[in-house]
């Protein structure tokens, strides 16, 4: 492969590994901060996929709208509606312990997967919205168009890193991982336990619908299959606990090492004869899957541990 | 009114035979080990795989090879304790939870290696129902599985009221504290807990297959009303995890119904009551019908 060849691949790879680290690090605000479990990230994701596609795409007979909107109002609308679901979620849930969570997120996922496959009126079924632009797609073309895709989605990434560096290290997220580690202890000292888990919720289903818009616009067209469950949620978990539960730096480590793998290995399996490349995509997930179990029990703190910032006390004396 | 029983009830009760033999494994597990165990639902499809093995191999029935797709699923979820749940146990269970979606990804994984991904049936060729009563019409699938059921659900009622592990395991369930002062071995109530929520879950897989057919999807997607089941039931009472799974199967099919002239729901949406009924016991009664734990 020439150069520029392999320089392409790496773009279009950092993309999705951009992707990957904004659906990480919004799982970070939610199992990282606050313990609280979400199987249905796939879901989020498509909520905020199909919002941004039918708010930016151009008008079609097809399915409801597209608004031809602004891509930034997209991203809005994406974070929103995708937040106020997780916000319906989190309400009837997190009083409960956290596996009543995980069973109702697989199950909103599933809702979400039927809606977004019957509901042809509104996302045109299983034919998928078609004609999702780009950013600045009138000025940049082919490769070029990719180069201003891959800043995109980084500033995106950058955007998300900071908000949740930033609430990593205020009082709130001091108060999340309080409660994380001993909800008792949070909750004698005053600390509303339900209203803080639920906000970290929102906070990362905003995010993973955020990550749901970006792909809609890199693929630039969003069917029902491109919310594979195991694609994206258990992807985002494995690399959520491989990169440092806890640790944006590590969510992000964790998003871009595992699809490095993950796309590897689809390289080598690709040279397979024809018969063995169906069998070799089952490998996979049977490696990936012993992978989380090896990482939970042997490497749990992951690659970048969580460090609990210092607290600065002033001292009075 | 006989369209509703032949084509809406009794199908329903079926269902629900079906979720609520898969569910029981949910709510002990749950009461017992004390998580979610997301790996069950792909359990029941390594059931359904071995007894097509066994029906393909020995060329008997699949009611009889029941007896080897429960002994094998059985092996399988006791070594998947002991190489994966067994090391988190001391750790809080929702890494155990984790843990368990990734098994489930294992099993599905190893099922799709060995037995490919096609959908497979247990004997092809078409049924005559039984006609009782003229124009009470029921498959002779659905009365197997009806039936066999039944008879489970006595036994478990036996099993757990009348037998010392029985006994052992709803008092672990309802105090686990209490249970270890008194002396009761916890890694033994554990095994039990897996033979048992296995054993039904590959019986429940057969019985899929028996219905319709058997494919690698298959248990993954009856996860969801199996919680519900469980939920619904109580968790750690396993005959209210049975009653959770009739009432869901049953209203899964009577939404459809026709009753004033179109159906509640659409057909496309039945997978749907089952999350609305979690949500509402969620919201309304989180303990189950029957006063199950809270965890």
């Amino acid at each position: 492969m020439e150069l520029s060849g392999i320089l392409f691949y790496l773009i279009s790879f950092l993309i999705m590994g951009g992707i990957y680290s904004v659906i990480c690090l919004a799982l970070n605000m939610q199992w990282g901060f606050g313990g609280l479990f979400n199987a249905g990230i796939a879901g989020f994701y498509a909520v905020g996929a199909y919002s941004a596609a039918i708010i930016t795409s151009a008008n079609t007979p097809n399915h409801v709208g597209g608004f031809d909107l602004p891509i930034v109002v997209g991203l809005v609308v994406a974070g929103t509606l995708s937040g106020i679901v997780g916000w319906a979620i989190a309400r009837i849930c997190v009083r409960l312990k956290a596996d009543y969570l995980a069973m109702a997120s697989i199950g909103i996922a599933e809702i979400i997967r039927l809606a977004v496959i019957n509901e042809e009126w509104l996302t045109n079924g299983s034919l998928g919205v078609s004609r999702i632009p780009r950013p600045l797609e009138e000025f940049f073309t082919g490769r070029e168009s990719e180069m201003v895709f891959f800043v995109f989605v980084w500033i995106i990434v950058a955007i998300t890193f900071w908000v949740a560096h930033r609430l990593y290290k205020s009082p709130w997220g001091r108060v999340m991982r309080a409660i994380r580690d001993n909800e008792a202890a949070a909750e004698s000292v005053g600390k509303d336990v339900q209203s803080f888990r639920t906000q970290s919720f929102v906070i990362g289903a905003i995010f993973m619908g955020v990550a749901g818009a970006l792909s809609a616009h890199y693929f630039k067209f969003f069917s029902p299959d491109a919310t594979e469950p195991l694609l994206i949620t258990f992807l985002a978990w494995v690399m959520l606990i491989a990169g440092g539960s806890g640790n944006n730096k590590g969510a992000v480590a964790g998003a871009l090492i595992i699809w490095a793998i993950w796309s590897m290995t689809e390289i080598i399996t690709q040279q397979l004869p024809p018969d063995w490349a169906t069998r070799s995509s089952y490998i996979r997930m049977l490696l990936i899957g012993l992978f989380l179990q090896f990482v939970l029990q042997r490497f749990r703190a992951g690659l970048f541990p969580e460090k609990a910032p210092k607290l600065n006390v002033k001292s009075h004396g | 009114m006989m369209d509703f029983i032949n084509f809406y009830l009794v199908p329903g009760i079926t269902l629900g035979a079906i979720y609520a033999l898969g569910a029981v494994g949910v709510s002990m597990i749950f009461g017992i080990l004390r998580f979610a165990h997301f790996a069950h639902g792909d359990l029941m499809t390594v059931g359904a795989y071995f007894g097509l093995s066994a029906v393909w191999l020995l060329g008997i029935p699949a009611l009889a090879a029941i007896p080897i797709a429960v002994a094998l699923t059985c092996l399988v979820a006791l070594f998947a304790d002991r190489a994966f749940y067994k090391p988190l146990r001391q750790l809080p269970t929702i890494y155990t939870v984790i843990a368990s979606f990734g098994v489930a990804l294992i099993f599905r994984s190893v099922v799709q290696l060995v037995w490919g991904t096609e959908s497979q049936v247990y004997s092809v060729g078409f049924q005559k129902p039984i006609v009782l009563f003229d124009s009470l019409r029921i498959a002779t699938r659905h009365i197997q599985i009806i039936l066999a059921t039944a008879a489970i659900t006595l036994g478990l009622h036996w099993f757990l009221h009348h037998t010392q592990m029985g006994k052992t395991m709803r008092a672990v369930s309802d105090d686990p504290a209490l249970a270890s002062v008194a002396g009761l071995d916890p890694e033994k109530t554990i095994r039990w807990t897996w033979i048992i929520g296995a054993g039904l879950a590959a019986i429940a897989g057969v019985f899929v297959g028996l219905d319709t057919d058997v494919h690698t999807m298959m248990g993954w997607n009856l996860l969801l009303p199996m919680f519900a089941a469980a939920l619904l039931g109580g968790i750690g009472k396993p005959l209210g995890a049975i009653a959770g799974g009739l009432i869901i199967g049953i209203a899964e099919e009577i939404c459809t119904y026709p009753f004033f002239g179109e159906s509640l729901i659409s057909p496309s949406y039945k997978s749907a009551i089952a999350f609305v009924i979690m949500l509402l016991i969620l919201i309304f009664r989180p303990r189950g019908l029957f006063k199950g734990r809270l965890l």
